[in-house]
């Protein structure tokens, strides 16, 4: 091995060139060059380099505790690799110092703490983009479909310059009689100034999900009349609408203290208010963390299986924001009433629930292009923060206080309604899997920082590329699409009986069974569709053909 | 509705609720009782019926029935609800055999079909599939009267060194004279799966006949130097086994055995498992962390790892050490038949087809004495004998066939079938507890076989990605049992519960699909002749090969998929109205008039649905 460090234009050497060490902390290691111009041999370079890159510096996380580099067996070393995606690797090398050596480079190199020292910064495509992600989904492009079902909303700038609101983006969709002056108002009195936007329309009844931050009533019940007036707007004559605050009502009264709370029936007399007890996500990484070391039990008990999983409570949490996802996606459709969804700060259980209402009442966000505009509009649009939430994943023994699994139990619930409604969806699994792990290490600058002001801040289209460019070429969404897609343009709701939904195995489970024997049906499934579909094509084919010939030829005949 | 032209009408009672189990919704109709049927319900189905206390609207009775169903009705008259009462309990406890449903089911088919139905199933062709008889094992007419053993077949199979005295020496050492006989012969290693009762070794007793007995079956194998003893009980049970007499081998009296306890509960056990089991998920609006706990503490999946932890002990040793091994457990017809049975399923991808299957169960099931008629309940008899036994080995199968979706020619549609009649009583093949009451019965000639019914409708029970090429490829499977591939059944314990079930089928539009490309082909031959007629370049015309990419790639642009006849059950807002109480919240509607029912009719479900109409 040699020593440079394998950060592009990095140069720093740990070693001299006669290999011995210069003293510094890291130990480099390059794992391999670059050649430019090299067609062929560059993919499969460029391939274990990244591969390379993502297990050094991305996914890892070594920790003292959990890096036996100590232990050594005569001159062997044993390291242990934890990834974000949850596989654990075995790593053996020879030498005691070239494996110390190792295991200090990793566990320095994969808590970075500077963003622009991140992967996706150094990342080059060997791909051509067909069409630039960074420009796929804009919002102004999204309101034209909006502008084309009602005129009663506009886009406004008020946030241009995200001082209104840091965690929103610089255009959000107001209700059309409200001035950016009113917004303002309204702004002071919502947490982080997360004033109420448009999430969703409902074409089929015109009815709306706006989603807020949490109201800053305090002990004392202070009040805003932009804010009544601004969410009463939404509401048809005569017709009430529904509050869904996805706490707990006690964790409600509870924020009043520290300045939050909730809207009082007295001051929102049209709407009603209902909580739902979705987790706070510091309450999410917990479970994920005991979910992850349930699976990892190799014990043949089943009782020690089944006791740990129920003590996760991570079904729990899949069944408690899927219901309250349901519920709100009910009062649109069923109940034809407007809601508004809100927890504390509007940026975690709060897109839960809109993101995964849309699944159920939009047919559009069951296609791949409309899912990843979900995701970058009720997501990365909306502010929710994953650099800090999908920095550690599970392993970590430093507990940061800002991680938690909010946008993976969002896929797994996604996961959950897809298995629920196999021909619904134009995208598969893998396609969820894929988000997952791209959420937490990237080469792609998609989901770096932790709003549109960070990113932009980040000049993060002009010095990366996005998740959305190299997903949405040809040969990638062939592997993501679904065999079974049949559009279905109506409402799906899912079960959520605790027997309807399952462990989510192709993420949790992933590293610990072989999936061959699936992935031999999935072919097998793949081969019978695409069978059927090229006879049914050759039949249609003939019988034109033969439909041709008896109006040229009057005399022939066919059966 | 057509089996009603034959059978006495009980009692009609008009303006009955039938409520869902899980949700508010509910059906008004009319609830028919006849001598075998309660509307769609046979009698032997049901396990049990309650009165609940009287409400508002009416007289609730409730019945469980044996395939899972729950059913809950509302009748209006108390007196109409206690006359139904009083006759399903009458009805439902039959006191002979001549009573069940099988001797008054008639499928219009003549004797020659009947018999023709019997013979599908040969298990001497089984036995020789296998390569018995041969040099080192052979066919006994020992038990051709019932003599030695009363609950074992006619046919046995032993060592040809293992004459008459030391079999009946053997038997007269055995619980219920079940002396240690072959059932599976794995040809490849010569190794044998032999399987008996305990012995009656108490503390200290032993026979020299049935030392000879496993000596000779050890010996009839020329690659193993010793033979496994696999008791398939808890250690602490077959000792206290030997305080009433009975017991397990004392290894210094038998050479060259090697014994094994392997630890599956009793039938008690496994009766209260799936009591608990039941009444978890029998619970409206449960919470996930009580399904979870509930799930754990009835120790269900449990009992069926255990049971797939034997097979696969005993897989192992016949596969890969190519030993022989015999089974039993107390009277060696419970779990011995579950262990013998997955294990030879693991082994032999024959038995993992429709028809090998079949022979399966007729094999290590019906003709080795599982006690069909005790465990099922078929008629009025001792309640403690009751246990779910058999349902337990199907779900093993199931497991299996969810860790090897390619490796069964059948799918889980086929287990519930079975299921379902096992229970039904329609059909002859699992009345009675062994094959001597059946022959007493002449069940095959005054009953239908169900092998018979499901070749018939074999088409229905496909598994669409089995594959052949799999199973040459695999002969042996080697499933993992770590606990986390074992998952509840919700197929079988919530079959009748369709709000719990995927919307759209996976199996269903994969079957419905590779029936049409079969159509399409046909369609494509005919076609084909026509056009050569006609004198169309062929190469349009030919029936495409799989996978095979061809430059037709213009046409398929512009083609109207006019013969896209796919049917699919895209289910979506129906439904909602039985899961708006599950999402719970919004009790007072602001809109009354929302929450009127939809007006439903009751749907008949895959099984029942072709039984009873």
């Amino acid at each position: 091995m040699s020593r440079s460090c394998c950060i592009i234009n990095c140069n720093s050497r740990s070693h001299d060139s006669h290999g011995k060490p210069t003293g510094k902390e890291i130990g480099c290691y390059r794992i391999t060059s670059l050649k430019r111009n090299c067609s062929s041999h560059v993919s499969e370079v460029t391939k274990t380099r990244r591969m390379a890159w993502i297990a050094a510096i991305q996914r890892p996380n070594i920790t003292s505790q959990n890096t036996p580099a100590h232990r050594f067996v005569g001159s062997l070393g044993h390291i242990t690799v934890k990834c974000k995606d949850l596989r654990v690797i075995q790593l053996e090398i020879t030498g005691m110092e070239e494996c110390l050596n190792i295991a200090s480079s990793i566990e320095a190199l994969s808590t970075l703490d500077l963003v622009s020292l991140m992967y996706p910064f150094f990342y080059r495509p060997m791909f051509e983009v067909i069409e630039d992600g960074w420009n796929s989904f804009l919002p102004q492009n999204a309101f034209k479909d909006l502008e084309s079902m009602t005129d009663e909303w506009r886009l406004s700038e008020v946030n241009k310059d995200f001082s209104l609101c840091p965690s929103y983006p610089p255009l959000v969709a107001v209700p059309k009689d409200f001035d950016d002056e009113t917004l303002k108002k309204v702004a002071t009195f919502r947490h982080g100034g997360r004033f109420p936007v448009l999430s969703y329309y409902h074409k089929k009844n015109g009815m709306v999900m706006m989603r807020a931050g949490q109201p800053l009533t305090g002990t004392n019940g202070r009040r805003c009349k932009e804010d009544e007036k601004l969410i009463n707007a939404t509401l048809r004559p005569g017709k009430r609408g529904y509050i869904i605050d996805t706490r707990a009502i006690n964790v409600a009264q509870q924020a009043k203290a520290r300045g939050g709370g909730f809207e009082l029936e007295a001051n929102y007399p049209q709407w009603r208010r209902i909580h739902k007890a979705i987790e706070r996500y510091n309450v999410l990484q917990e479970s994920l963390i005991k979910l992850v070391e349930a699976c990892n039990d190799q014990s043949h008990s089943m009782d020690r299986w089944l006791s740990k999983l129920e003590a996760s409570n991570w079904q729990t949490n899949v069944k408690e924001i899927l219901t309250t996802a349901c519920l709100a996606a009910q009062c649109i459709d069923r109940e034809g009433a407007s809601v508004l969804v809100h927890g504390t700060e509007g940026t975690d259980s709060t897109l839960q629930v809109t993101s995964l209402a849309q699944i159920i009442l939009d047919p559009g966000c069951r296609t791949v292009k409309g899912f990843q505009s979900l995701v970058e509009r009720e997501w990365l649009q909306a502010g929710h923060p994953f650099q800090q939430r999908c920095a550690q994943s599970a392993f970590s023994n430093s507990k940061p206080r800002h991680e938690a699994p909010v946008f993976l139990l969002f896929l797994d619930c996604v996961w959950q309604i897809l298995r629920q409604f196999p021909c619904s969806f134009e995208f598969n699994e893998s396609f969820l899997v894929l988000l997952f792990e791209h959420a937490y290490a990237s080469q792609f600058g998609t989901f770096l920082g932790n709003s549109a002001a960070e990113r932009a801040r980040l000049c993060l289209p002009e010095k990366t590329v996005s998740l959305w460019s190299w997903v949405n070429r040809p040969q990638e969404l062939e592997r993501l699409t679904n065999p079974l897609y049949e559009p279905n343009s109506l409402v799906i709701w899912p079960s959520v009986a605790p027997q309807s939904l399952l462990l989510w195995e192709g993420v949790f489970l992933r590293w610990n069974r072989s999936s061959k024997c699936l992935d031999e049906a999935y072919e097998e499934m793949v081969h019978i569709i695409e069978y059927n579909k090229e006879l049914q094509t050759k039949v249609n084919s003939l019988r034109r053909q033969l439909a041709q010939l008896e109006t040229e030829d009057p005399l022939l005949h066919t059966p | 509705q057509k089996y009603y032209h034959y059978v006495h009408l009980f009692l009609q009672v008009e303006q009955v609720r039938l409520l869902d189990r899980f949700s508010n919704k509910s059906v008004h109709g009319t609830l028919y009782l006849t001598a075998t049927h309660l509307i769609f319900i046979l009698h032997h189905h049901i396990a049990s019926v309650e009165k609940l206390s009287l409400t508002t609207s009416g007289c609730p009775l409730v019945i469980q029935c044996r395939n899972f169903r729950v059913v809950h009705f509302v009748i209006q008259r108390e007196r109409d609800c206690h006359d139904v009462y009083s006759s399903l309990l009458r009805l439902l406890r039959p006191v002979c055999y001549e009573e069940l449903y099988a001797f008054s089911y008639n499928p219009k088919q003549n004797d020659q079909q009947r018999e023709e139905g019997w013979q599908l199933i040969d298990l001497g062709a089984e036995f020789e599939r296998m390569g018995v008889p041969c040099d080192q094992w052979q066919l006994t007419d020992v038990n051709r009267d019932y003599k030695v053993c009363e609950t074992y077949p006619r046919d046995l199979y032993v060592p040809v060194t293992a004459s008459k005295p030391i079999i009946v020496g053997s038997s007269k050492f055995r619980s219920k004279g079940r002396f240690p006989v072959l059932t599976y012969f794995y040809q490849e290693k010569k190794a044998a799966v032999c399987r008996c009762s305990q012995p009656l070794s108490g503390f200290s007793a032993r026979c020299l006949e049935d030392e000879s007995m496993l000596q000779a079956i050890s010996k009839a194998n020329h690659n193993s130097r010793f033979l496994y003893v696999m008791d398939t009980r808890p250690k602490l049970n077959a000792l206290a086994n030997r305080a009433a007499g009975k017991g397990y081998e004392n290894e210094d009296n038998y050479s060259n055995i090697r014994f094994q306890f392997v630890g599956i509960e009793n039938i008690h056990v496994m009766r209260s498992s799936l009591q608990k089991l039941l009444e978890v998920t029998g619970t409206r609006s449960l919470s996930m962390s009580d399904y979870l706990v509930g799930l754990e503490s009835s120790g269900w999946l449990r009992h069926i790892k255990a049971i797939v932890d034997a097979a696969v002990f005993l897989t192992r040793a016949v596969t890969v050490e190519g030993a022989s091994v015999l089974v039993h457990c107390s009277d060696g017809w419970d779990r011995t038949a579950q262990v013998c049975a997955l294990g030879a399923l693991l082994m032999d991808p024959y038995y993992r087809t429709i028809k090998g299957f079949m022979v399966l169960i007729e094999k290590d099931w019906i003709s080795f004495g599982h006690k069909f008629a005790d465990r099922c309940d078929q008629l009025d008899g001792d309640p403690k004998e009751v246990s779910p036994i058999f349902t337990q080995f199907l779900e093993c199968v199931w497991q299996l066939t969810e860790q090897f979706p390619q490796a069964f020619e059948f799918s889980e549609w086929f287990l519930l079938q079975i299921h379902e009649h096992v229970h039904s009583c329609q059909y002859g093949n699992f009345l009675g507890n062994n094959q001597r009451q059946r022959e007493e019965l002449q069940l095959r000639e005054r009953t239908h076989s169900l092998w018979a019914f499901l070749m018939s409708e074999k088409r229905n029970h496909l598994n669409p990605f089995y594959s052949p090429a799999y199973s040459e490829a695999h002969p042996v499977l080697e499933p993992s049992t770590l606990p986390y591939h074992f998952k509840f059944w919700r197929s079988m314990y919530h079959q009748f519960d369709r709000s719990m079930h995927p919307r759209q089928s996976i199996l269903k539009t994969i079957l419905t699909l590779k029936e049409n490309s079969r159509k399409a082909e046909s369609t494509l031959q005919a076609l084909e002749s026509v056009s050569t007629l006609l004198h169309i370049p062929p190469a349009t015309s030919r029936l495409p090969h799989s996978g095979s990419e061809e430059d037709e790639q213009e046409e398929v642009g512009e083609e109207a998929t006019e013969s896209t006849d796919t049917e699919r059950t895209v289910e979506g807002s129906s439904g909602t109205e039985s899961r708006k109480q599950s999402y719970g919240e919004l009790e007072g509607t602001y809109n009354s008039d929302l929450v009127k029912e939809e007006p439903a009719v009751v749907s008949l479900e895959f099984g029942v649905a072709r039984m009873t109409c």
